[in-house]
């Protein structure tokens, strides 16, 4: 889970944040202001100050916060100037936009607010869809509007050029003021809520924020987007009452407060409707108590009435945002906060502490107890205990205005006279623990004050000598607090001091706002929040330096090996006093039998280990099954054994076992448990056998090849000398893949041992140098570097509906239709309740939603439309079309533990690591990324010790990229969104200066490019593999595509100019195989396209690197192998996609 | 580095070089050779001598042969402790091999348990397992096993199966991350200055402050003596496997990782040799 941040705000207004990771309160130093109130997000973060104004606080990233302005050149041919921009009367603008309609000179280009810069000045774009244009951009057309092409021909009589330009936000970490709009805004703002970045897909930075104003009013900020942080402008939204406060949650949930203590529910917030239709009244939890706060999250309600009670709201969700009950809740609270998982933070009313709610699970969203939040502040010795005690004062005026409902509805009416609520206030302070002040209080509580006016009293010098006066007859009455007589004031200095020695170790700092929109926890978080005192002994051996663990370590490594020397060495010829034994482990299991018809059938399974002749252990695995009443076995030797791949779904505990010979046949020995703990046992020995037979042991080497299934499980396979040696290499179904536990989409290495990985919800990780983890434990993990790895990914259903004259569009099809629900192929029936997550491992952990991101575009309800099933759908109903459908999607989570660290915050979807050779020292290694936005992003401080890196460089492109590969010369090539390739040289050590643009190859958009030595290879959504033909040292952006191979999904080019592949339909003895592990044969470096392909694992393998070998394979020089007769190209062949049960299928 | 999980290797396979020479009072046939053999450090002398018996027996009288029992230098070997602890205790800083005088009369009653059979030494190795989960985990993870789980445990030890025995005792050796420990260690301290056979009491991984405490915490508060004052000599050697971990190793990590096979921590202060 990354490091995110918990938001406060303290009673003298200033502003702390707490790390998920962290052990204190940080100060938000930045801020010059006193604020009131702040509300978080996951980028930024907004607040309320004390002069009134809303300022925003947007979190620094990596990622700079950039938006393209463009504006188009117009010109018109005519036979005297040639092309000039001499228009006709008629024409365009000179200077337009697209359509050409708006009047867009490059001078009318203003930055939106102080917080913008320009990034540079306008340039010219060189680029249409994917085709570079002569130097100067121009596209040409024979008339306006019309469809321009990057040639000039007889015809062109009118051309244009796009100019770009970019501006950047700068107001980066720092509290950036809002500009307010006088003439729309008449009173101050009171109350502020963001939240609604769940309701559509737009990826972050989109949000809903809410405000109240002191009159009660509500408004809505409008366009807050990734590229708008600020949003355009406040619009009121129309009230049945008046508002006290105000909640939004992450999705759709919006509650508000009225004054008289009932609730509002914003009702109709949807996707296209992010202000939502009209307002719902729900009533106070207790009839006589209003309701003074509320907090809404996902799918939750919490509420605190006027007596401090705390409320929960039950059964609310969007389809019923108004729910159907509350629920009284232990705690007496001042405030509560719902943010992100539905988790909840508090403070409470006496003790003025900030409350987290623990055991909140998606299940259980009441969750089960508060839990103070104990942890000092920064700072909190530079400050003298002074301040704590006159904070407790500034506490009470709090207590005071959430409590007394008088005192808030009448803080509007004493703007006039505001001397009026002392008594009320004071009442509220006698009712707090005798709290002495000290000489220091009158400053500290003015400005406490000063901070925290809001709905209060507006005039500060009033309403300070109050609350002095409360705090002096506090002080005073002592032990005896139930008389509000007023006193002098000298009396404040004489008391206090003479008690200024009761501070200690109980003082505590007194909040006055929390929130938690920002923070990501869950119930597994490990948090160090609650005990500031108590360390386990890991979190001690992380926090010790390295050096310090190392030194008891050491000696007890050195000392094992010293006695191993001193008590065996001299003595190994001495007998054992054990003799080594066969070990056998048996078991009843299922086995999917070989022969026809294909079904489970009872096997008993047995695994027998023994020591071999050169003290290696080795087994062989029996199956013993019944044939026509005969019994019979099948076995196979463990060290035969390539690979073992668990295949977990909801009806069966299955894993596959490959042997090479299996491995061709596309055939392995399939297994089921009974149950899934049974499987993993099995699995964790069988795979600690396999290694022990081959003499592995221990963490993957750095030249080891990583590979990722469909399902996301992670292989690794240590290649030998002779893998890429000609003419006679290793063959690929011999390869040995062992798992390692984790969860990624993909994964890229270099010969230095740096990892990294992108996890299917695009979170980077970093291999920790650990093995196991996962399902592996004990000896098969190693005790450090496993980490807890989360992933996410959605669950896709379709709606299908058929149009029939007499209803419309309706559920019910022909009866040669498909299923009115079902998956993509419409072959398969899914529901929405009997679709459940991919495996037992993932849990739901959203709602059906309709997914309007389809590609083909949706109508606004989702709906894409075709004339018939099956057939291409388009966002948008013709006459011609019968049947309908719409996505529907769920997200569901895993979470497992690897040697994984995850690298927050940015997200990606690609990454490249510099392929080194075996020798190379480099320093810092290279390493490139895409963003999930498309942004290209360049790693700083990459090295062998700091494989994560420290920092990201944004890397200006005009368009956003999918794909990117860097070579062993420091080359560059990446893939943008339009399907062509860009070139950028010497990218070490400065990130080089320029893109080179260069088309794909005819007719087909470039999905994927990998970049080796010398050899760039890509892959297109066809499937095709291309070469880069005619890359010198001089020309080094090549001349031309070559066609390889078609059906590949992914290519991986490594230090040698190696080349291997992900292929589909690789056809077996017994079965097709759909994404198989091939590596390209005959590779030279004078022939780098090489020759034929040979097969590896396959069945459901999606991502391949083999870019950490750099292994040069031991050369053979007999000259009667130097010319092998090459064999006849096996290119992966075109079948007919003849789905074949009974092979091994991941996907299923 | 080298991963925790050789230092668990290691400790498992540690072995001692003995010769077994028969006591000259036995009345023999033949003169008996002395018998080499490599002793595991973590198992027990009766699970370890069959083949010892064997080469004595070939050489005595059926009628001369009562209960076997062994001897170093004066002092009978208690077959219950783990035979690394009798070396370390008895025998460490001695030349290789280790010297074991064989008896086979006069069984030491007062000295020695009497041991029938290997399942006499299964129930009391089973005793201390269970009787260490009773200190780690009130006995929950023991009591969660099956029979066959006990069984594995034994077996693991008794045949040498290093991974048989430690694909179950790493349950053991598990506990809640939150709590960063066991609730107490079980240890033993065995010395040579006072009558008790060991010093066994309950001690706590962690302090109420919540720092990890060390092998050195663990000394202090049981047998300060063992401890090297300032500017003294050093006077004791403590003990753990044959070798000597720095008294900053913090005591969880030395009880999840030195423990013997019977999930207790064996350590063995003995004085540092005068010559």
């Amino acid at each position: 889970m990354p490091v995110s941040l918990l938001w406060a705000v303290d009673v003298y207004g200033r502003v702390y944040s707490l790390s998920t990771a962290g052990q204190q309160w940080e100060q938000c130093r930045n801020s010059q202001m006193e604020f009131k109130r702040v509300t978080a997000a996951q980028t930024c973060c907004w607040g309320i100050a004390c002069d009134n104004s809303v300022y925003l606080n947007v979190h620094a990233s990596d990622l700079p916060i950039r938006y393209q302005e463009d504006t188009y050149e117009n010109q018109r041919w005519n036979p005297v100037d040639g092309f000039s921009d001499r228009l006709l009367p008629s024409d365009r603008w000179q200077w337009s936009d697209s359509s050409g309609l708006q009047h867009q000179p490059l001078n009318g280009f203003q930055l939106p607010s102080s917080t913008w810069e320009w990034e540079g000045d306008w340039h010219v774009d060189e680029n249409l869809e994917g085709e570079p244009t002569e130097k100067e951009g121009w596209t040409y057309a024979m008339d306006f509007p019309a469809a321009y092409t990057k040639d000039k021909k007889w015809n062109s009589c009118v051309r244009r050029r796009r100019w770009l330009r970019y501006r950047r936000y700068k107001a980066m970490d720092t509290w950036a003021k809002i500009p307010s709009q006088q003439t729309t805004l008449p009173d101050p703002f009171s109350d502020i809520s963001c939240g609604g970045w769940e309701i559509s897909e737009e990826p972050g930075g989109r949000l809903s924020l809410w405000a109240v104003s002191l009159q009660g009013k509500v408004w809505f900020r409008e366009g807050i987007s990734h590229h708008n942080p600020e949003g355009s402008s406040w619009v009121e939204v129309p009230l049945p009452g008046e508002v006290v406060q105000i909640s939004c949650g992450p999705g759709d949930l919006v509650w508000a407060v009225l004054w008289e203590g009932q609730l509002l529910v914003r009702e109709g917030i949807s996707r296209d409707n992010s202000k939502g239709t009209s307002w719902a009244v729900v009533e106070s939890p207790n009839p006589e108590v209003g309701a003074i706060h509320v907090a809404v999250g996902m799918n939750v309600v919490w509420a605190v009435t006027k007596d401090n009670k705390v409320w929960f709201r039950r059964g609310v969700n969007s389809h019923n945002p108004c729910g159907s009950g509350w629920i009284s809740m232990v705690g007496e609270m001042a405030m509560i906060n719902v943010g992100l998982n539905d988790q909840v933070w508090a403070i409470g009313c006496e003790d003025r502490v900030v409350y987290f709610r623990q055991g909140i699970t998606s299940s259980e969203l009441s969750g089960k107890t508060w839990k103070a939040i104990n942890v000092p502040r920064d700072g909190d010795r530079s400050h003298s205990s002074a301040s704590a005690s006159s904070l407790h004062s500034a506490g009470c005026f709090f207590s005071g205005e959430v409590r007394a409902p008088s005192v808030a509805s009448d803080a509007e009416l004493d703007i006039e006279h505001p001397p009026g609520d002392g008594a009320i206030i004071s009442s509220a302070v006698l009712e707090e623990e005798v709290v002495p002040g000290e000489g220091e209080v009158n400053v500290l509580s003015s400005d406490a004050i000063t901070c925290t006016q809001s709905g209060g009293p507006p005039d500060p010098q009033w309403s300070n000598v109050d609350l002095e006066e409360a705090q002096i007859q506090h002080v005073q009455t002592g032990a005896v607090p139930d008389s509000a007589d007023s006193c002098s004031l000298s009396s404040v200095a004489t008391y206090t001091l003479a008690l200024e020695d009761q501070y200690g170790a109980d003082e505590h700092p007194l909040w006055a706002w929390v929130s938690g929109g920002g923070c990501s926890v869950d119930s597994h978080s490990q948090l160090n929040w609650f005990n500031s005192m108590l360390q386990s002994v890991q979190s001690m051996s992380l926090s010790v330096s390295p050096a310090q663990t190392a030194a008891w370590r050491k000696q007890i490594f050195e000392q094992l090996t010293e006695r191993s020397k001193r008590e065996m060495d001299n003595f190994r010829h001495y007998e054992q006093a054990i003799e080594q034994s066969v070990w056998v482990k048996k078991g009843a299991m299922q086995w999917w039998r070989d022969w026809k018809p294909h079904k489970w059938i009872d096997v008993h399974f047995a695994l027998e280990q023994f020591s071999g002749a050169d003290g290696n252990k080795d087994g062989i695995l029996f199956i013993y099954y019944n044939y026509h009443e005969e019994k019979k076995y099948l076995h196979a030797f463990i060290n035969e054994v390539t690979i073992l791949v668990p295949v977990l779904n909801h009806s069966k505990h299955t894993f596959a076992i490959y042997t090479p010979e299996r491995t061709k046949q596309r055939w392995p020995i399939r297994l089921a448990a009974a149950t899934e703990l049974e499987m993993y046992d099995w699995l964790a020995l069988l795979s600690v056998s396999c290694c022990d037979s081959r003499g592995i042991q221990g963490p993957p080497s750095k030249q080891a090849i990583w590979s990722i299934t469909c399902k996301g499980d992670i292989f690794v396979s240590e290649p030998s000398s002779a893998l890429e040696a000609t003419p006679y290499p290793t063959p690929c179904d011999q390869m040995f893949w062992r798992q390692v536990g984790g969860h990624l989409r993909l994964v890229d290495c270099n010969s230095l041992g740096i990892v990294w990985g992108i996890g299917y919800d695009h979170t980077a990780w970093v291999y920790s140098g650990g093995y196991g983890g996962g399902f592996f434990q004990g000896l098969a993990s190693s005790t450090d570097n496993i980490y807890t790895q989360t992933d996410t990914k959605s669950v896709y259903i379709y709606e299908n509906q058929r149009w029939n004259p007499v209803t419309g569009y309706t559920t019910r099809g022909l009866p040669t239709d498909r299923y009115m629900w079902s998956d993509a192929s419409g072959l398969h029936e899914c529901t929405k309740t009997g679709t459940k997550p991919p495996s037992p491992h993932w849990t739901w952990v959203s709602d059906w939603a309709i997914d309007y991101s389809v590609s083909g575009g949706t109508d606004r309800e989702g709906w894409q439309y075709a004339a018939d099933f099956p057939a291409s759908y388009h966002g948008f109903k013709t006459m011609k079309d019968f049947v309908r459908r719409r996505r529907w999607a769920r997200k569901c989570k895993l979470s497992t533990t690897g040697p994984w660290q995850e690298i927050p915050p940015i997200q990606l979807s690609d990454v490249t690591i510099l392929p080194c050779s075996a020798q190379s020292s480099v320093d810092v290694v290279p390493l490139w990324a895409i963003s999930n936005k498309g942004d290209v992003l360049c790693r700083m401080g990459v090295t062998l010790l700091t494989p994560a890196g420290t920092s990201w460089l944004h890397v200006g492109t005009d368009q956003p990229f999918k794909s990117i590969s860097i070579g062993a010369a420091s080359q560059v090539w990446g893939v943008a969104r339009d399907g062509s390739a860009f070139y950028r040289g010497s990218v070490s050590p400065s990130a080089g200066d320029c893109w080179y643009h260069i088309p794909s190859p005819a007719k087909q958009k470039l999905k994927q490019v990998s970049v080796g030595r010398t050899s760039v290879y890509t892959v297109d959504e066809n499937g095709n593999l291309w070469y880069r033909q005619g890359v010198t040292p001089s020309y080094p952006q090549g001349s031309s595509w070559e066609h390889i191979s078609n059906n590949v999904r992914k290519v991986s080019v490594g230090p040698l100019d190696q080349v291997w592949i992900i292929a589909d339909k690789v056809q077996g003895s017994h079965s097709l195989s759909c994404g198989t592990v091939c590596h390209r044969l005959g590779v030279q470096p004078m022939d780098p396209k090489g020759q034929s392909w040979d097969y590896g694992i396959g069945g459901g393998w999606d991502h391949i690197t083999i870019r950490g070998n750099s292994m040069e394979p031991s050369r053979i020089c007999l000259s009667s192998m130097t010319d092998p007769s090459p064999q006849a190209p096996r290119s992966p062949l075109p079948v007919r996609s003849t789905e074949s049960s009974s092979a091994l299928n991941l996907t299923m | 580095m080298a991963d925790d999980k050789d230092v668990l290797r290691d400790v498992w396979f540690g072995r001692i070089p003995t010769c077994f020479t028969l006591n000259p009072d036995e009345v023999t046939e033949r003169e008996a050779e002395a018998y080499y053999l490599l002793l595991p450090r973590v198992s027990y002398l009766p699970v370890v001598t069959d083949k010892v018996k064997k080469h004595f027996l070939k050489v005595m009288r059926a009628e001369d042969v009562e209960e076997m029992w062994f001897e170093y230098e004066g002092t009978p070997l208690k077959w219950h402790y783990p035979i690394g602890v009798l070396f370390d205790f008895h025998a460490s800083n001695t030349v290789l091999p280790w010297t074991i005088t064989v008896h086979f009369k006069n069984f030491p009653d007062e000295d020695l348990l009497h041991c029938s059979s290997n399942s006499v030494v299964e129930a009391h190795f089973m005793s201390s397992i269970k009787e260490a989960d009773a200190l780690k985990h009130k006995s929950q993870v023991i009591n969660d096993m099956q029979k066959k789980d006990h069984k594995q445990l034994w077996m693991g030890l008794q045949n040498d199966k290093f991974d048989q025995f430690w694909a179950m005792n790493r349950k053991l050796m598990e506990y809640p991350t939150e709590d960063g420990g066991f609730r107490y260690i079980p240890f033993r301290i065995y010395q040579t200055l006072s009558d008790r056979p060991f010093i066994q009491k309950l001690f706590r991984p962690v302090s109420p402050e919540g720092h990890a405490h060390t092998l050195g915490d663990l000394l202090k508060e049981m047998y300060p003596d063992a401890l090297t004052n300032d500017g003294e000599q050093k006077r004791y050697q403590v003990l753990i496997h044959g070798i000597e971990p720095l008294l900053e190793t913090p005591l969880q990590w030395l009880s999840e990782h030195l423990s013997h096979p019977d999930n207790f921590l064996h350590i063995c202060v003995v004085p540092v040799p005068t010559d």
